[in-house]
């Protein structure tokens, strides 16, 4: 079965079209790219799946792992595994990455039927991937995305994902804003996390990650569809040639 | 964000210390006049001074008029269908805890408090006040080995009457306003602490109340005293029954912390708030000031305000000593149809006295909420600093917030700040929390403690896991 099998979608954001006729197959394990022109839709398509209501399907289906995602509540859609990291994480004043992580864990757990983990287990399984990514104890500590650096916020969202060990993450320019050993840090953590079970969606602008990670598949999103889709080569034309020459192919 | 019926029902469940302890009381009939004071000063045997100054207090309440300058709405009180008087029959009052009524030890268990010594929280001293009488002070012996008094009020003008005798209404006289004069006259019990010089009291001390009986009032009077280069924590909790009639809860509390002293006072409010429609629920009127007496001397409160249809208390610090500093931090959050007026007042009298006001205001459902705060900078209060910051958090469209900020700055070297937000909670934040798991509910209660932990940090531990649980709870039925 497939993990994601999204047809003919069509969906409008304050009305205005911006996906039309969308369609992306994602497999069991699968790595999947998506890269394409500022304001393409590619977040659009992220916070889409993830469940904003600001995103309204027009036309077409979303079926996740063989079922209806369109109908789930957001937190229903997180508590079967879809993990979204944001392009732009949101601040949370007064609440510790640790208490933000402790939380989401247990709903996860809470919806697998299965027991909180207990406050020892708990901080362990945390800083075995904290440590991963360098993230110091008492950065846990600090309110969420508060004052973070452009770089942390994203280091912060992987290890949100590598906690939280979804079926499907979609990590929307996980790479903008990293230095270069950061950048190595987070292509490592999403190296580790794959597997046969997972899939991931990553939206990005910069052929790097893809050399570090090795995505099954690498599609282009413009005029809200994937107009054009391949391997590795394709994101590193793309790095030299830019967008222009796809538009013959888009219209 | 129309409370359905079911959301309504869930927030009714959602008090959990809504219940009756079925137990014979002692209440004397509805009304008040001289007689009634008479009998409640003679029931508690008090020495004679007492009769005296209650009698005083009641004829100027007769004279003074119910204050309406208070955003709080509510039908006139009927005050003479209430009783004054109300005690478990048998008033243990000062008896041994082994002979405390059964019934009323499982009270408090239920409630959380358990008052065997053996289990009560490490660290927390506890006198139980039940209806107009404390039934139980734990703790008392090995406090007393300090020189620390800790007791009900009754058994303080018994046994350390030219102490209360000396303090009692110095902070807040009767005349200060129309439900302290009220208090002064009837007020039937509370909790006495006495700190001797330099002793730093070894555990939290706290009271208790407990309103149990029907058509009563509760009109307790707390007094701590913090004498040289002492220090001590206080805790105040409490808790009612569910009914469909008002009640009224008229406290007056005051401090006094000598030079180098420091009382750090802390409330978790969780009086019925009234059903969702707003029937019944507690008004809370009451009086807390401390008094900075001494130089260097440090006062702070510390508030969560949950419960209560109504709450209308601004706990205050006179600053007079020098260099003394006073703070309040705040968290009054209004659901469904429940009213808060709140805030402080800092008095700054002696020179190069500070004082900080962190207010965190939530309201939801058709709450109303309204911070009021003075600050006062008197000619003599050279360098005096103020720092204030009120914040305000909205849930749904039907709730209100106010910050009324008073100053009055005679004294041109003093500081004085004040910063005021109002928000909403973002569509950004629930989504990220609801992408991580969370439900809505779960979401808005997390972004709710956010917004007020650098109030519930100032709590001490235990209790400010339980403010937090609190403040969950009263959140029910708030998100649509
Ligand atoms: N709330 C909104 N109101 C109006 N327009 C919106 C809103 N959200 C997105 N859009 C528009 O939708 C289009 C797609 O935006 P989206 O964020 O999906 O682009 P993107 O491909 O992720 O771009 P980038 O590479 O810059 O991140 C843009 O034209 C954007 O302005
Ligand atoms: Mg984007």
């Amino acid at each position: 079965m497939n993990i994601l099998e999204i047809s003919n979608l069509h969906v409008a954001v304050m009305d205005k079209p911006i996906l039309r006729g969308l369609e992306l197959e994602l497999k069991p394990g699968e790595v999947h790219a998506i890269m394409g022109p500022n304001g393409s839709g590619k977040s659009t398509l992220a916070n889409l799946l993830a469940g904003r209501e600001e995103c309204q399907v027009t036309a077409g289906s979303v079926f996740y792992q063989g079922e209806n995602l369109l109908v789930m509540a957001p937190e229903e859609r997180a508590g079967k595994g879809l993990f979204l990291g944001f392009q732009n994480p949101v601040e949370l004043p007064g609440i510790s990455n640790v208490r933000l992580l402790k939380e989401a864990f247990n709903a996860r757990q809470r919806h697998r039927g299965l027991p909180a983990m207990d406050a020892l287990a708990f901080r362990d399984h945390l800083d075995q991937r904290s440590k991963r990514l360098g993230l110091s104890g008492e950065w846990l500590l600090r309110p969420v995305n508060v004052g973070f650096s452009g770089g942390e916020k994203k280091r912060n969202e992987l290890l949100q994902m590598m906690v939280l060990e979804p079926r499907l993450a979609i990590l929307d320019e996980i790479d903008s804003g990293l230095d270069i050993d950061a950048l190595a840090l987070v292509a490592e953590g999403i190296n580790a996390m794959r597997d046969a079970q997972r899939s991931m969606l990553l939206i990005t602008h910069y052929p790097r990650l893809l050399d570090l990670v090795h995505p099954d598949h690498v599609h282009v999103l413009m005029e809200g569809r994937i107009i054009l889709s391949g391997g590795m080569a394709l994101a590193q034309d793309l790095e030299k040639q830019g967008y222009g020459w796809l538009e013959e192919v888009a219209t | 964000m129309n409370d359905t019926p079911a959301v309504a029902s869930a927030m009714a469940r959602s008090y959990k210390y809504g219940f009756v302890t079925p137990i014979e009381s002692d209440t004397i009939p509805q009304g008040l006049d001289e007689e009634v004071i008479r009998l409640i000063s003679f029931k508690k045997q008090e020495p004679e001074f007492m009769l005296e100054w209650r009698l005083a207090a009641y004829r100027l309440w007769l004279e003074m008029t119910e204050p309406n300058w208070s955003s709080v709405r509510y039908p006139p009180i009927d005050y003479q269908g209430i009783s004054y008087y109300s005690a478990p029959v048998g008033n243990p009052g000062t008896v041994a805890l082994e002979d405390v009524d059964p019934a009323l030890l499982a009270t408090y268990e239920k409630l959380g408090i358990p008052l065997d010594e053996r289990l009560t929280l490490a660290g927390v001293a506890v006198d139980a006040v039940f209806d107009s009488v404390s039934v139980a002070t734990t703790h008392q012996k090995k406090l007393a080995e300090m020189g620390i008094l800790f007791c009900s009020m009754s058994e303080a003008l018994q046994k350390h009457g030219a102490l209360v005798h000396r303090y009692l209404g110095s902070v807040v006289p009767p005349e200060d306003n129309f439900f302290a004069a009220l208090n002064a006259a009837v007020f039937s019990d509370g909790t006495f602490c006495y700190i001797p010089p330099g002793v730093r009291c070894p555990m939290e001390l706290s009271t208790y109340f407990r309103i149990n009986a029907a058509r009563t009032g509760q009109f307790e009077r707390t007094l701590i005293i913090a004498d040289e280069y002492s220090q001590v924590g206080y805790l105040e909790g409490c808790s009612a029954p569910q009914r469909d009639r008002n009640q009224l809860h008229a406290a007056v509390v005051e401090l006094i912390a000598m030079e180098g002293a420091e009382i750090a006072y802390s409330t978790v409010q969780n009086w019925y708030p009234g059903d969702a429609e707003g029937r019944g629920g507690i008004y809370n009127f009451v009086t807390k000031r401390g008094e900075c007496r001494g130089d260097h001397s440090r006062i702070s409160w510390t508030q969560v305000e949950t419960g209560s249809a109504i709450t209308w208390k601004y706990p205050s610090v006179i600053l007079r000593g020098a260099g003394s500093s006073g703070r309040f931090h705040s968290v009054a959050l209004t659901n469904h149809h429940q009213q808060a007026d709140t805030g402080t007042k800092m008095i700054h009298i002696g020179p190069n006295t500070s004082s900080t006001i962190l207010s965190k205001g939530i309201s939801a459902g058709h709450g109303h909420n309204a911070y009021r705060g003075l600050v006062k900078v008197l000619p003599g209060a050279s360098g005096a600093r103020n720092h204030s910051q009120c914040d305000s958090l909205l849930l749904g469209e039907h709730c209100s917030a106010h910050t009324h900020p008073y100053l009055e700055v005679k004294n041109h070297s003093a500081r004085v700040e004040h910063e005021a937000t109002t928000s909403r909670i973002s569509e950004d934040q629930l989504f990220y929390c609801r992408q991580r798991g969370l439900s809505n509910e779960e979401a808005v209660s997390l972004i709710v403690n956010g917004f007020c932990q650098e109030v519930l940090r100032e709590l001490p531990m235990e209790f400010s896991v339980e403010a937090r649980k609190l403040l969950a709870v009263s959140l029910e039925g708030s998100v649509g």
